[in-house]
């Protein structure tokens, strides 16, 4: 990992106004996250992460503050989403799925191809290249979601819940398997989650959000060495401490909420 | 009771159960209609039914014959058919594009759908006067009444269609860096069209029960003609006739719509 910040966030807020009503999803958010890192943010329903996340993918303005993402390569596009299930677009095929950025980039045809495949081979989909999303399990979607963002080569990933609908099992091979092809490309990741074991599985730092106003107030650093594997993670001590730390921050702030 | 069945037996003797009721039902399907002309036939012919106005279906059959014989009835249907297809194209096709514009944009949305709206309770046929004057008695006077009828059903299901894609694949699109061209071809129009083609059945059936109307004011030929020509002159087996071949195309229209959906819909 390189010491360059490549996400920059200064000051960011973000107000929902309406009918004489405003919420302040964001207040004041400032952070740096370095090229190269994996960062979970975990939070209660409704703290802002989202909206955080919505901002960095252009899905939504922010009502003050700036961010900024580090670009290396010229024809690089900034940042790529992977989606809850629902992102996978019925009507076009696992390959056109997979290939939907690289197309809307209007890519030379070889050079679609060429990537789709790896991807295609990378996450198990190959066999299942010229079929429509119907047929495919939850767990395969989420391949083509995870596949699309990889395939766009972008400078960073943004991950909104990508696993939230999945059985515990299959969340663990999806788990892995993500690891596994970020080590290969080790992109600056930021991850939304619900789970705690999933944040502390995958990040190197966990950014723990508090609701109303949205604030960042706190940050854990995950030391466990790479490459993870959710056995080792689970019998680490101090990462079970950690999980208590993260448990009792949500548990205060669903009761600070409902106070 | 015995306790040494084979499992598999057991499943296979369900299987096959199963099956039976498959075949039963399609059976029902199959016998319905017949069931009910042969009910017609025998109604009529022990004068259950007044046979003068409910002829048995084995006269008008020969009916049929006679008239498809003189090659009369050919000549309708062929009028008849041309203006379906013409009016049908002419309703379907603005309905979609207009239909598309208003689900895209919202300002042209806001603005057309009052008018729609507030023209769409109005029957085309009521306009049928106001038509002949127009476009004459000719053919283009019954494609315009089609189309007007038409029209409705398809640009409400198209706009429809456009307004329930879901959010999050409007955000891939805007992500993933579509232009408006490819925003269009690969998420707006596909996924409209399902709700789309739903329009387009009904304006099919809308179009057959137009045509009939349609043809009995100010016209020569069609399928409608003859059954109002027959009905004044008490010709009542040759208005069947007319009738059951409305009916029969209607059935026909639907199932090659159903058809080209499933044929186009094969991700769903």
């Amino acid at each position: 990992m390189k010491d360059d910040v490549k996400i920059r966030i200064r000051n960011l807020t973000k107000v929902f106004y309406q009918k004489g009503e405003s919420i302040t999803a964001l207040d004041n958010v400032t952070l740096d996250i370095l090229d190269g890192e994996f960062v979970c943010l975990v939070g209660p329903s409704g703290c802002g992460k989202t909206t955080l996340l919505r901002i960095l993918a252009d899905l939504e303005q922010p009502s003050a503050g700036t961010y900024e993402i580090a670009r290396e390569k010229e024809d690089r596009p900034l940042q790529s989403m992977v989606f809850q299930e629902r992102g996978v677009i019925p009507w076009l095929t696992v390959r056109d799925n997979v290939a939907f950025g690289l197309e809307m980039r209007k890519l030379p045809k070889k050079v679609v191809k060429e990537r789709t495949d790896y991807y295609l081979a990378k996450t198990g989909l190959m066999a299942f290249a010229d079929r429509f999303p119907k047929e495919l399990s939850g767990g395969m979607k989420q391949r083509v979601g995870i596949a699309r963002a990889f395939a766009n080569d972008p400078e960073i990933l943004l991950m909104d819940e990508p696993f939230a609908a999945l059985d515990e099992q299959n969340k663990f091979i999806l788990q892995e398997e993500l690891l596994q092809i970020w080590a290969e490309t080790r992109k600056t990741v930021l991850f939304i989650t619900h789970s705690i074991d999933e944040a502390l599985l995958l990040s190197d730092r966990i950014l723990l959000m508090s609701a109303q106003p949205g604030r960042i107030s706190e940050e854990i650093r995950v030391a466990a060495p790479r490459p993870r594997m959710m056995e080792a993670i689970r019998a680490d001590p101090d990462v079970a401490e950690q999980f208590v730390r993260v448990l009792k921050h949500l548990q205060d702030e669903v009761q600070r909420s409902r106070g | 009771m015995a306790l040494d069945h084979n499992p598999v037996a057991v499943e296979r003797a369900e299987w096959k159960k199963r099956q039976m009721k498959e075949r039963m039902k399609q059976l029902l399907t199959v016998s319905s209609p017949i069931f009910m002309l042969l009910l017609w036939e025998i109604l009529s012919r022990t004068a259950v039914l007044d046979p003068r106005f409910f002829p048995p279906p084995t006269a008008i059959l020969e009916t049929f014959w006679n008239l498809a014989a003189s090659g009369e009835l050919l000549t309708h249907i062929g009028v008849s058919l041309y203006r379906i297809f013409g009016g049908f194209l002419l309703g379907v096709i603005p309905g979609v594009i207009i239909g598309l514009l208003m689900g895209l944009y919202s300002p042209i949305r806001h603005f057309v759908q009052p008018i729609v709206m507030a023209i769409m309770p109005i029957p085309t046929l009521a306009l049928l006067p106001i038509i002949i004057i127009l476009f004459g008695i000719g053919d283009f006077s019954k494609i315009v009444t089609i189309a007007g009828s038409v029209f409705f059903p398809v640009v409400i299901n198209t706009a429809a269609g456009v307004m329930n894609i879901d959010p999050i694949h409007m955000d891939l699109a805007k992500n993933y860096g579509a232009d408006s061209k490819d925003y269009f071809l690969k998420i707006a129009f596909p996924g409209a069209l399902p709700v789309m083609l739903e329009g387009i059945q009904m304006g099919q059936a809308i179009a057959l029960l137009t045509i009939v109307a349609a043809e009995m004011m100010g016209s020569v030929s069609g399928i409608g003609f003859l059954i109002w020509t027959s009905y004044k002159a008490f010709l009542l087996q040759e208005m069947y006739v007319g009738l059951i071949l409305i009916s029969f195309f209607g059935y026909l229209f639907s199932l090659l719509l159903r058809g080209l959906q499933r044929k186009i819909l094969r991700w769903r």
